[in-house]
């Protein structure tokens, strides 16, 4: 049998690996959950295809250039809304949550780790959407930076909106939650069927979802060439500082 | 010089109506083992879970290495194990244990402790697919495994089949050896006098008796022997010296109680031969944890 030294050597990992590896754990946890993986990667590139291929939709243009910035949207909504939502929740109702912060990984260093995670999956998940999308012929325009920055705010956006659900309902109720807000916001924001399809009245109040703006800005970056569309970053930014100002607040982590 | 490993003075936690704990002072030494006996809802886990930092209490004063319980600089210091949970239930056994370790800057080897505590079978085994014992035995391991110098350890063995016990039992053991200040909760009197160092019996959310296991038992011994029932235990106890108890619990089953010695046995057996009375089984015992605390709290442990 191995002899363990058990004497006292007490001390901290660096703040880097410790949060490199509870990030490499989540990126695996994600991978490995065939529900999530569902969600983030298989629905997004079906809804891709299939809209793409099939005359469905009348957008006024090139189907594909006009989806796959819609798709990425959702991609991001998925990834950092809803699996974040649904995953941070259960943490805390199986005490993951709790259990960590006995260790010396921070609070701070937990959400950076997740948010790393995240971002991670994210870009696999743009990897392949991007990939498939040229595949059924897209061209996309625009600055590559623009559309970067996008996503990066709409990832904090969303981050603060999963947080906040998974932060103060019950898990089961976030489970819930999480999968309609993200079904009301794919069919209402922009990301398959045009905002301009819906009543004149009721744009206004979609116009101001955060898919709306990350759809909407996305598309005029990547199909309409636009520089940086600053009223959607303004309202992804403003989400997010809403969100995660909430978060901040009422997170319990038990 | 060194602060104690934890000292507790009159500390309060209230959940809405309910005080959990009620003024309870208690101070745990360094490199010694103490256990926090007592039934459920004493307060043994509200207690603990204040000086892991998870809670914050009412009122008192808690002091964990000399330092306040919520400080950073605690954590790689202290160990903790949970009463349950606390782990993905997806996560694999080595997995969880490999990532811990990656949190302290000189941990253990992850596989030698899963193979310490045996669970090297087990080590892809998905948390909630593990028995019990086997997550019992994992949280265990995670306490552990960045060398703390003090760990809390909530009902350790609750549980675990008798074989993992002795084994928890060991590791508990083995801690001690090298030097680890160690703090469990337990209902299990024989837990507590096995393991510990210094014991505080607790009930509703005090403090009613503390000692090494030997001074809380060992003052008081018991004369105990079987004899046919119903004997009139009168006489005995005018023969016997003043502060002595005798009783018949069960039928047939006699114990005295009081300054157990060879005169006392003596007085005993002589007070038998005039009864005309064989006593079967004759034996002298130290009281058990479990009767002191019956006598502390006219309750049973458990």
């Amino acid at each position: 049998m191995t002899t363990l030294d058990f004497t006292p050597a007490p001390g901290a990992a660096p703040f880097t690996r410790m949060v490199f590896a509870q990030a490499r754990a989540e990126v695996r946890a994600t991978l490995r959950n065939g529900e999530q993986l569902a969600l983030t990667l298989v629905l997004p590139v079906l809804l891709l295809t299939g809209f793409s291929m099939m005359p469905l939709i009348d957008v006024g243009g090139s189907r594909v250039d006009f989806l796959t910035p819609g798709v990425l949207a959702l991609a991001v909504m998925s990834t950092a809304f809803t699996g974040q939502a649904i995953a941070t929740g259960f943490e805390r109702r199986y005490g993951v949550l709790k259990r960590l912060g006995a260790t010396p990984l921070s609070r701070a260093g937990l959400m950076l780790a997740k948010t790393a995670a995240v971002v991670a999956v994210e870009v696999i998940q743009a990897v392949v959407i991007v990939a498939v999308g040229l595949a059924l012929g897209w061209r996309p325009h625009g600055s590559f930076l623009s559309a970067a920055l996008l996503i990066v705010v709409g990832t904090a956006a969303f981050s603060g909106l999963g947080l906040l659900m998974a932060g103060t309902l019950r898990a089961e109720a976030t489970l819930a939650a999480a999968n309609l807000v993200y079904l009301v916001l794919l069919g209402a924001g922009g990301v398959v069927f045009p905002l301009s399809k819906f009543p004149e009245g009721m744009r206004p109040v979609l116009e101001i979802l955060p898919i709306s703006a990350l759809t909407g800005g996305l598309r005029s970056v990547l199909a309409g060439g636009a520089a940086l569309p600053l009223v959607p970053l303004a309202v992804l930014a403003a989400w997010a500082v809403l969100s995660l100002g909430l978060v901040s607040r009422t997170f319990r982590w038990e | 010089m060194d602060s104690p490993a934890v000292e507790i003075i009159d500390l309060v936690k209230r959940y809405g109506g309910t005080t959990a704990v009620d003024g309870l002072t208690l101070r745990a030494e360094r490199g010694a083992v103490t256990a926090v006996l007592g039934p459920n809802g004493a307060g043994k886990t509200s207690t603990v879970e204040i000086c892991e930092g998870f809670r914050v209490a009412d009122a008192g004063t808690v002091r964990v290495l000399g330092l306040a319980p919520a400080l950073p600089e605690l954590r790689p210091r202290v160990g903790v194990m949970l009463q349950a949970g606390g782990v993905p239930p997806a996560m694999r056994c080595a997995e969880w244990l490999r990532l811990v370790s990656r949190f302290y800057a000189r941990p253990l080897d992850a596989d030698a402790l899963l193979a310490r505590l045996g669970l090297t079978e087990h080590v892809r085994t998905p948390y909630r697919r593990l028995s019990g014992g086997q997550q019992q035995r994992l949280s265990l391991a995670a306490a552990v495994v960045g060398r703390p110098e003090l760990v809390f350890l909530d009902e350790p063995t609750a549980g675990l089949d008798p074989q993992a016990r002795h084994a928890c039992w060991d590791l508990v053991g083995e801690l001690r050896g090298a030097g680890v200040s160690v703090v469990l909760t337990t209902h299990h009197m024989d837990e507590a006098e096995r393991l510990a160092d210094h014991v505080a019996i607790i009930d509703r959310g005090r403090v009613v008796a503390e000692g090494s296991p030997a001074s809380l038992t060992g003052a008081e011994r018991q004369l105990r022997f079987r004899a046919r029932p119903g004997l009139a235990l009168e006489e005995l106890l005018n023969a016997l010296p003043a502060g002595s108890a005798a009783k018949e619990s069960p039928a047939g089953h006699y114990i005295i109680e009081g300054l157990v010695g060879p005169e006392l046995l003596g007085t005993v057996t002589a007070w038998c031969a005039s009864e005309g009375v064989t006593a079967d089984d004759l034996r002298i015992e130290r009281r058990t944890l479990e009767d002191v605390f019956l006598e502390l709290t006219g309750r049973e442990l458990r």
